[in-house]
């Protein structure tokens, strides 16, 4: 599903290089759920980016679904991202002047589906987040569990092969972190392959996979024992 | 995708309603600034008369004197000496012709009403269907009218309202400075803007309210209103007046073809030869027609204060816009994050360009409405201004509007092309973490 080989990224500036990731290699199954830790400033978020494709890296191969992304334009890096790729963040990233649909809407517009599929995908992905009766509300009217949940309906809506989350319960409260969780094994369960950076080792623990982060370079990788 | 990035549009615009109003303000103030100046001008240069503007011919002989030319860049007089128009009338060589000058009357309504004046104007039997003018009763007079001088005249609508309450007047006889006249026609609204046929009685004044034929400026010696000029002395009296030199008839002749043009010309040349024989004419041959346009632009119509005009404005619209590309691009770059986040989900460049460009055409329709109003009260502000003399410019038309509204589109989104290209390039990876 992603392959990763010798990926090297370097930031610079005028004065400074700074050595994000050293030549990671890393690969994810089709179906996995994988766990990215680290310290802050180890690449994870940075890992990440270049995983959904947001950012071009400097030196190594990057396969996604079998196709190598190095060299892409930005349309055709844009309609991965949208077929291909569903994101989940920490701060929900949610439109405020948009209500939950149209949120949702989003990356299906995006994609060119006709009206009515559209709202077949967004009904269906509300529902199964518990959110079909705030199809209308704005998100400054939902608790932060409930906009997660929102965000994570509009990761899924457009039926991606691989979900990205970031974080995806540092905002919320323990029980609702635990519900978020709860629902993201449930997609997990249900077929999807999900990469999830978090720092939290106890959330890192629920994914079937760990890999450890430190200083851009793939400290060591294991395997949690979980089996959904 | 139009209709939705349309509905982004007005939600965004509702939710930013103070940068929006600011944003519409300034593309509204540009727009009506610059556009009652295009206006002015607009109308000042258009052609009064497109159907026939290149078969018209304004006709100029140079009957001046001997010292020096009638104007510093060696053209012939604008106008004819009475002696010469009536020549040109009497020798029928185009397809049609009319001299004609300004006059002025006192109406004596016959129902004892108090007199009061009214602008008239001289002129032949062709003048109606030379220029096209419309009439709601009757017709102009003929040819044997202007040759048996009978008194008929031709009322403006407006004065035909006035004397006879709007009712056809045709057939009756009206008392205009003691003589009576029998009304043979009364027009319909017709107002040529500019008044090409005579710039000398302000060229966007009304038309006169009263038509009689040339012909009766000697017997009735009828008042002349216009320009005047003399390069020789004259003796006093009315019949000297019309023998003297003094150019005061404006000549107009209808040529149908360049052939026509050009035989016209030749004997306007032969003319001048045979008045040089006679004494006249001293100066080398210089006579020349000129069609409508080109008489318009002889005569400097639009003026080079009018032109200015047009570049101040040019200037006010193009600083408005450069304000509001300072407010678009505050305002889109607030939306860093957003366009980030649809990056992430599958939006390109070029699809965010378009959605953000759609947003500044919305901000330039709506400024564009505004703008048009905006120019509708600028024109009422200059009328109020200068009186009478633009009292027949300024009314706005639907190409005006359209052009207005499309000028604030286009303005819009050029002052948006900046803007959405650097809202383009945000880098999504550093919005998504910062939101």
């Amino acid at each position: 599903m992603l392959e990763m080989t010798d990926v090297a990224k370097v930031y610079r500036t005028d004065v400074v290089e700074t050595h994000a990731l050293r030549d990671i290699s890393l690969a994810v199954a089709e179906g996995e759920f994988v766990a990215v830790v680290g310290p802050s400033g180890s690449g994870k978020t940075t890992f990440l980016n270049i995983a959904g494709l947001l950012e071009t890296f400097d030196g190594g191969r990057y396969a996604l679904d079998g196709e190598d992304v190095a060299g892409l334009g930005d349309n055709a890096r844009s309609r991965l991202r949208n077929e291909k790729i569903g994101f989940v963040f920490q701060s929900f990233n949610l439109i405020p002047d948009l209500n939950i649909f149209d949120n949702v809407d989003v990356p299906l517009r995006y994609r060119g589906f006709k009206a009515a599929e559209r709202k077949r995908r967004i009904e269906r992905g509300l529902e199964l987040v518990g959110l079909g009766g705030r199809m209308t509300h704005l998100p400054a009217q939902l608790s932060g569990g409930q906009q997660q949940r929102a965000a994570i309906a509009r990761a899924l809506a457009g039926e991606p092969r691989f979900l990205l989350a970031d974080e995806p319960t540092g905002n919320l409260d323990t029980a609702t972190a635990a519900g978020v969780m709860d629902l993201l094994d449930e997609i997990h369960g249900n077929g999807a392959t999900i990469v999830m950076v978090s720092h939290d080792p106890a959330l890192a623990a629920r994914a079937e996979r760990i890999i450890h982060l430190t200083d851009g370079r793939v400290a060591g990788a294991g395997s949690t024992g979980w089996t959904g | 995708m139009i209709a939705y990035y349309v509905r982004l549009a007005v939600i965004s615009i509702r939710n930013n309603a103070v940068m929006s109003l600011l944003m519409v303000c300034a593309v509204a103030l540009g727009i009506g600034m610059c556009m009652t100046f295009v206006t002015i001008h607009y109308i000042m240069a258009r052609d009064p008369i497109p159907e026939k503007s290149d078969v018209l011919y304004a006709v100029q002989l140079d009957a001046w004197g001997p010292d020096q030319p009638a104007s510093d860049d060696g053209t012939p007089p604008r106008q004819l000496t009475y002696m010469d128009a009536v020549a040109l009338v009497d020798a029928r060589r185009a397809f049609r012709q009319a001299a004609m000058s300004g006059t002025m009357f006192v109406v004596e309504p016959a129902d004892d009403g108090r007199p009061f004046s009214a602008t008239g104007r001289a002129t032949g039997a062709d003048f109606f269907a030379m220029f096209n003018v419309p009439f709601q009763f009757g017709q102009g007079w003929d040819a044997r009218a202007d040759a048996d001088l009978e008194q008929v005249v031709v009322l403006a609508g407006s004065l035909n309202d006035r004397l006879f309450g709007g009712e056809d007047s045709v057939g009756r006889n009206i008392t205009l400075s003691g003589n009576r006249f029998r009304v043979v026609g009364v027009l319909d609204e017709w107002k040529p803007i500019p008044k090409f046929y005579d710039l000398n009685t302000g060229p966007f004044d009304a038309p006169a309210e009263v038509f009689v034929p040339f012909s009766l400026m000697p017997a009735l010696e009828l008042p002349r209103n216009g320009n005047t000029s003399c390069w020789k002395p004259r003796d006093p009296g009315h019949a000297a007046f019309l023998a003297s030199e003094c150019v005061w008839v404006q000549f107009w002749a209808e040529l149908q073809s360049d052939a026509q043009r050009r035989a016209y010309l030749a004997f306007l040349d032969n003319y001048a030869n045979e008045q040089k024989t006679l004494g006249r004419f001293e100066r080398p041959l210089n006579n020349r027609v000129l069609d409508v346009n080109a008489w318009l632009d002889y005569e400097r119509v639009v003026n080079d204060e009018a032109t200015m005009m047009l570049a101040v404005g040019a200037m006010f619209l193009a600083v408005c816009l450069l304000n509001t590309i300072g407010l678009l691009l505050a305002k889109f770059l607030g939306k860093a994050p957003e366009i980030g986040l649809r990056r992430a989900l599958g939006a390109s460049k070029r699809t965010l360009f378009a959605q953000y460009l759609v947003e500044s055409a919305c901000i330039g329709v709506v400024g564009g409405v505004f703008g048009v109003v905006l120019t509708w009260l600028g024109l009422r502000g200059i009328e109020l201004l200068l009186g009478e003399i633009v009292t027949h410019l300024v009314d706005l038309d639907v190409p005006m509007v359209t052009v207005g509204i499309v000028l604030a589109i286009s303005a819009s989104m050029a002052a948006g092309l900046y803007p959405t290209w650097r809202a383009c390039n945000v880098e999504p990876a550093a919005q998504l973490k910062t939101q």
